[in-house]
């Protein structure tokens, strides 16, 4: 749980829609988080829970409604979506790290490459989040030598090493082989425990219960229900709801 | 209890039962056997018998040089050499820096040189000094390249001066008196058509990346151009081309730009290979996963950083076999110059037939011809292939 | 969007770089045409179409259309056109032939044939095509026998330096009535095959395999038909006769001609026959070994299973060696038969008009490519798998 409370709305979204051609994806979605908030969004595949995310940070273009990121919003104008990207993080399911580079060389490059961090100040940084996210080691190595858990954890640092106010996680374990989930969550709660604004998609309940002060239940494109983890878990709503609490909760 | 020994019956194994299985196992198998026998017999014989009595390889012996460097001056042979010394120092040196990848190309970079040594003191050609030195210089270069600080950085750098010094050597210059020019007419055989298959294959790369990143450019603009431009060059033979290079490039230009034909015809060779390569490179584009696309973003790199640095090292490094067949195909294409007048391999066959003196040696000649393609084909298919081998291409 | 900010709007920039990417295009565009127009004025010539009504002046070695030398130099480049046509439609059947067979000899278990195929591919392969051309010619047909001294083969084919001659068929008085059968026994096979389809679609078990012998013989006896209704039979046998210097009769394919198939074929044979190893190959085993398990017998398992499969993967890279075959079909000019870029070549020399030329060579080139692209997409698109 977050104690040091900001009340500063850093991300404010307002009737947001989006189409896949004649799909309709995002239903007026409508939403605002706090500086420091760690967002839960869940809900069954196909709900929209990534598109919605990929909006955060104009990876994904939304067609009515507005998006606004830390006072800026995203819509065609390009500098305010590079200065967005800079200050968003994003963590994948399929981890998405450059192959061909070391993984001290993903995580130094865009430090080095859009904000100009120099050379020895952006490896001593990459090196620190590689302390933190527990690898210090496997810095010289390349991704695919690397075990998922591991690789997952180094794109946690890559997306820290931009410095950004925001992250943004996207079923960051659903690739992972059940032995390597831990290690990535509790990167994910000490991140949470720093004060980081977080708004992740998971299924991972238990991150939830821990470190989530919202959970955003999503279903066909809107938000059905939204609440604490003490009342999503102990008194949902609705009763689709209840019904996909059901089929993920295990006893 | 002893295990008793059961030798499996003589017709199951060795010899007998592979010539059994391979070659009689059923009634159809025998006929197509007999049938093969028969007709390698009716071709094999008289062609054996031809080429160890009949043939008059004189003709070939007489006219090595010719076939090598088409009427290069004679007296400026040596230049020639030069660039052969520094392409095996060169491939030396690739080889004791980059170890497994270049091992290929230097194994048969050493037995071809290996080769010539024998087979000009069994001719009793006075060349074999010259090969035995290149060998030297092979296997010094290769030693230097193990210690060398830097390697990598020093050798990359190495191999692209060599190209415009390779020009330098043999076009000349007024400027250098030890190099004085020789003119484009002269350059011929097998000089010309490695020089051309370069030019062509390594020039037109750049023009193939670009015309690869804009067919699949969200600008209907650029992408409809760069279309076009592909399907309009695939849609025609090679020759028209080059017969447009060779009459009408001139045209194009202004009257105090008059590239020398050898030049239009590498001109000619690059806009070719240029839509063929971006078909390539297009490939190794498609296989990349969005994902990577999308984690660039993410991070902030906009377009262009994002195409130098995480999309194109991934799909050049995908696309190295098509790179290596497009310069095989290439060096077969070069033949098509001998339609345009210049003095490639094919054009001296042709030449040496008309000489009155060997006349009927079209056999010998061609065969020759053959030879030299073929041989330099397998040669670079083999190296080729350890280097992707060495690399993990289509592996990773 | 504020219309201050519009220099940092996304749409603005799109069209902004194609503008200025058309812009750049169109200078040099412009600096190209401006040479062109100086270049030309100062050799006195002129672009214009003009002189295509002008008289030839030069005869052609072999035509499929009437042609004299005192015909315009459009009808030379028709000429040229269907020469060129000719010869890759006879040569894309052909090489399909050969390059099946050679694949399937790749995959044989019979090492000679195996071998004698991979020599083929390996050697073929390897070489330039101008080589082999030149060899075909230069050292295979020109150096056969006088006429007097052919080669007979079973036909009669005779071979000879002037030419090959090979027993062909000559139309009679009751040709044009006996071609009505045979449009007929055509449109025929078209509706066995329907009916056939119907029938197999109602019925609830597989129709025996042989009914498939009605394509053959309903077609067959049509013909026989006709043929026989005539008064006399419509065709005859054209045999070449020696008489005097010459052969008399039967089809002449020229030096030229027999050259340049010979060398096409086998050398986009030896293409198509790895492709064909390769799609066969392709198809993983795991589908012969269910196919077998199932209790389908080789051949079943072959033409119902693999074959389907393996038709897929090949058909894009066989289409593109089609292609190849027509565009390398413009290297008859070095050894003189008379396709649309050795004709073109020729007008060129006597009229200089090199761009009008190039233009009409390079449209000819890309509509055959094209057509022939499209031909195969539309069967490549219908045999695609369904997939999720």
């Amino acid at each position: 749980m977050n104690e040091t409370n900001n009340t500063q709305e850093i991300i404010i979204c307002r009737d947001v829609h989006k189409w896949f051609d004649h799909f309709h994806v995002l239903k007026g979605i409508s939403l605002t988080v706090q500086k420091g908030e760690v967002i839960v969004i869940f809900g069954p595949s196909g709900s929209g829970k990534s598109t919605f995310i990929r909006c955060l940070n104009r990876l994904e273009e939304h067609q009515k409604g507005q998006i606004i990121v830390d006072g800026k919003e995203l819509g065609n104008d390009v500098r305010n979506v590079e200065t967005v990207r800079q200050e968003v993080g994003m963590v994948f399911q399929q981890f998405n790290l450059f192959p061909h580079l070391t993984v001290i060389q993903n995580i130094t490059l865009a430090p080095f490459w859009v904000k100009r961090v120099p050379k020895e100040q952006s490896r001593e940084l990459a090196m620190q989040l590689l302390r933190r996210v527990g690898i210090p080691e496997q810095a010289d190595k390349y991704p695919a030598q690397l075990s998922g858990g591991q690789q997952q954890r180094v794109a946690i640092a890559r997306a820290l090493a931009m410095q950004p106010r925001i992250m943004l996680f996207d079923e960051p374990t659903s690739a992972l082989d059940p032995e390597m989930i831990k290690e990535v969550l509790d990167v994910m709660v000490e991140l949470a425990k720093t004060g980081m604004t977080i708004v992740a998609v998971t299924h991972e309940m238990g991150f939830a219960r821990a470190v989530a002060n919202r959970m955003i239940f999503f279903d066909k494109g809107e938000i059905v229900e939204q609440g604490t983890p003490h009342q999503i878990f102990n008194n949902p709503q609705s009763d689709r709801t209840k019904l996909f609490l059901s089929q993920i909760l295990r006893h | 209890m002893a295990a008793v020994e059961v030798k499996p019956p003589v017709l199951a194994i060795g010899p007998l039962a592979w010539v059994r299985k391979h070659l009689f196992s059923t009634w159809y198998n025998i006929a197509l056997t007999l049938l093969a026998v028969w007709l390698l017999s009716i071709l094999l014989g008289p062609a054996v018998q031809w080429a160890t009595t009949e043939a008059r390889w004189g003709v070939i012996e007489a006219n090595l040089t010719l076939f090598m460097i088409g009427q290069y001056p004679r007296d400026q042979i040596g230049r020639v050499w030069l660039t052969i010394f520094i392409l095996a120092g060169l491939i030396g040196l690739s080889w004791g820096v980059w170890k497994n990848a270049a091992r290929g190309f230097a194994l048969i970079a050493l037995s071809a040189g290996m080769a010539f040594i024998l087979i000009a003191l069994f001719f009793g050609w006075d060349v074999w000094d010259e090969w035995l030195l290149a060998e030297a210089i092979l296997l010094s270069f290769y030693f230097i390249g193990r210690y060398l600080p830097r390697g990598a950085l020093i050798a990359t750098l190495a191999w692209l001066l060599y190209f415009p010094l390779v020009f330098l050597l043999i076009a000349g210059t007024r400027y250098i008196a030890t190099l004085p020019p020789v003119d484009s007419s002269l350059w011929g055989g097998l000089l010309l058509t490695l020089l051309l298959t370069v030019v062509g294959n390594f020039g037109a790369l750049p023009l193939g990346i670009l015309l690869a990143l804009g067919r699949r450019s969200k600008l209907p603009v650029i992408r409809y151009f760069s279309i076009g431009y592909i399907e309009l060059i695939r849609g025609v033979p090679l020759i028209t081309i080059l017969y447009t290079a060779s009459v009408l490039l001139t045209l194009f230009l202004p009257i105090n730009i008059r590239p020398e034909l050898v030049i239009r015809a590498m001109i000619g060779f690059i806009i070719f290979e240029a839509a063929y390569q971006a078909e390539n490179v297009r490939g190794g584009l498609q296989a990349i996963d969005r994902g990577q696309y999308e984690a660039a973003h993410a991070l902030g790199l906009n377009g262009t950083q994002t195409t130098v640095f995480i999309i194109l090292p991934q799909a050049l490094r995908a696309v190295i076999p098509a790179l290596f067949n497009s310069f095989i195909s290439l060096f077969k294409d070069t033949s098509l110059v001998a339609i345009i007048g210049l003095f490639d391999i094919v054009r001296v066959a042709r030449s040496i037939l008309a000489q009155p003196e060997w006349l009927g040696t079209h056999r010998e000649v061609f065969l020759f011809a053959f030879v030299i393609y073929w041989t330099f084909n397998l040669a670079f298919t083999y190296g080729s292939s350890r280097m992707e081998e060495a690399l993990g291409v289509g592996k990773r | 969007m504020n219309i201050k900010t519009f220099w940092r709007d996304i749409r603005f920039l799109k069209i902004l770089a194609q503008l200025i990417f058309i812009i750049a295009l169109a200078l040099v565009a412009l600096y190209f045409y401006r040479n062109v127009t100086a270049n030309l004025a100062r050799q006195g010539l002129a672009v214009g179409y003009g002189f295509m009504k002008n008289p030839a002046s030069f005869g052609i070695g072999e035509s499929y259309i009437p042609y004299e030398p005192s015909d315009t130099y459009a009808r030379a480049l028709l000429v040229g056109l269907v020469n060129t046509l000719v010869i890759s439609t006879l040569g894309i059947v052909l090489t399909t032939i050969v390059g099946v067979f050679a694949g399937v000899a790749r995959l044989s278990s019979n090492w000679l044939i195996n071998r004698f195929a991979a020599a083929y591919v390996g050697v073929i392969r390897n070489t330039p095509l101008l080589l082999q051309l030149m060899f075909w010619y230069f050292g295979v047909v020109i150096q056969l026998p006088s006429v007097r001294q052919a080669i007979q083969l079973p036909g009669p084919i005779y071979l000879t330096q002037r030419g090959v001659y090979l027993t062909w068929a000559e139309a009679t008085a009751t040709f044009p009535a006996w071609r009505v059968y045979l449009i007929i026994a055509f449109i025929s096979i078209f509706v066995i095959w329907f009916v056939l389809r119907s029938a197999q679609k109602r019925s609830s078990l597989p129709l025996s395999p042989w009914w498939n012998l009605a394509y053959l013989l309903i077609p067959v006896l049509i013909i026989w038909l006709g043929a026989a209704l005539q008064p006399e039979p419509p065709l005859r046998p054209f045999i070449p006769e020696l008489s005097g210097l010459n052969f008399r009769g039967g089809l002449r394919l020229t030096p030229e001609f027999a050259a340049l198939l010979f060398g096409l074929v086998t050398y986009t044979g030896a293409f198509i026959a790895e492709i064909v190893r390769a799609g066969i190959q392709a198809v993983s085993r795991g589908q012969v070994e269910a196919a077998r398990s199932l209790g389908l017998s080789n051949g079943q398992a072959l033409r119902l299973v693999v074959f389907p499969q393996a038709l897929r993967i090949m058909i894009p890279p066989v289409t593109s060696q089609y292609l190849n075959l027509a565009k390398n079909s413009s290297l008859a000019i070095a050894i003189g038969y008379p396709d649309l870029f050795s004709v073109a070549g020729v007008v060129f020399n006597q009229t200089g008009a090199a761009i009008e030329i190039i233009t009409i060579m390079m449209l000819s080139y890309l509509s055959i490519s094209l057509f022939t692209s499209l031909l195969m997409n539309i069967y490549n698109r219908r045999i695609q798998l369904v997939e999720r």
